[in-house]
């Protein structure tokens, strides 16, 4: 049965769910002790796709670049890696606590193969980026058909 | 000293208008003390040095930092979060020495300096013997 990009996204999103599951138990990252229960893991991640490629966003403020790991595996795994570490000035008190640390790691599944040597992963003001190729196996290929000859 | 030196406001609602409407949103806040100065550190992702707007204004400090809208080409496959700019606005008690407040901005991350008044920096007092 063919299936439609559109048709593609529920069932994308019960995968989703089953990955959720998964990450929870990688999930170290700690909060203020409450967990936010709209998102599957950390980082909170935006995903888009337009025709042949993925887009992959994530937040992550007060990153350093040397801390952040980004993996490819078998072709439709997305990991995302990192730590971030406090930057405490000496000597001091600290008086409010709202931003966590620590270490993360949180892989998506992706919905199609994709090219581990065409990704793209930029990242700037706090903001990763990712743009991930599709696959030439995964590409859709035209089929012709071939057809009586007519008369 | 610090609990009085700043006490937010309710950081949920925006005071007054802006141009561009649309969510606001609390960035988290760390806050710390040393004895020459109290320090903010916010999450601010998305937020160059130009797009902060850092104002002190009646014994106020008023964070607003503009996110320019990125582009997410394409069909949504996860949406597990939104953008928009952020605001927060803290008391300042006089202990702050408000005209020598600075503030930096990298990586996602607002850092302000708060230095403290001269009377309002620990002394210590020479005990003398006789």
């Amino acid at each position: 049965m063919l299936t439609t990009s559109r048709q593609l996204f529920p069932m994308w999103n019960q995968l989703q769910q089953f990955q959720g599951e998964m990450n929870r138990l990688f999930d170290r990252w700690n909060e203020d002790g409450t967990r936010q229960l709209s998102w599957a893991g950390f980082p909170p991640v935006n995903v888009s796709e337009d025709g042949d490629t993925l887009h992959v966003e994530a937040e992550l403020p007060g990153l350093k670049l040397d801390d952040l790991e980004i993996y490819v595996t078998g072709n439709n795994q997305l990991t995302l890696k990192g730590e971030r570490k406090p930057a405490v000035p000496d000597k001091s008190v600290r008086h409010r606590q709202e931003r966590g640390f620590g270490k993360f790691v949180r892989s998506l599944t992706l919905p199609f193969a994709v090219d581990p040597n065409k990704v793209d992963a930029r990242f700037e003001n706090g903001v990763l980026q990712i743009k991930l190729a599709k696959h030439e196996s995964a590409k859709a290929r035209k089929i012709t058909v071939k057809g009586e000859a007519t008369a | 000293m610090a609990e009085n030196a700043l006490k937010t406001t309710n950081g949920n609602q925006a005071h007054g208008e802006t141009t561009r409407g649309g969510h606001f949103f609390t960035p988290r806040v760390d806050i710390y003390e040393t004895d020459e100065e109290l320090t903010l550190v916010a999450d601010v992702p998305g937020v160059t040095a130009e797009d902060v707007d850092l104002r002190f204004e009646r014994g106020e400090l008023i964070l607003q930092g503009r996110v320019k809208p990125r582009q997410r080409p394409g069909l949504a496959l996860l949406s597990e979060y939104e953008e928009g700019d952020f605001y927060r606005v803290f008391q300042i008690h006089e202990s702050i020495d408000s005209t020598r407040i600075g503030a930096e901005c990298k990586n996602g991350e607002l850092i302000v300096h708060l230095p403290k008044a001269e009377a309002a920096k620990p002394r210590q007092v020479q005990v003398r013997a006789n």
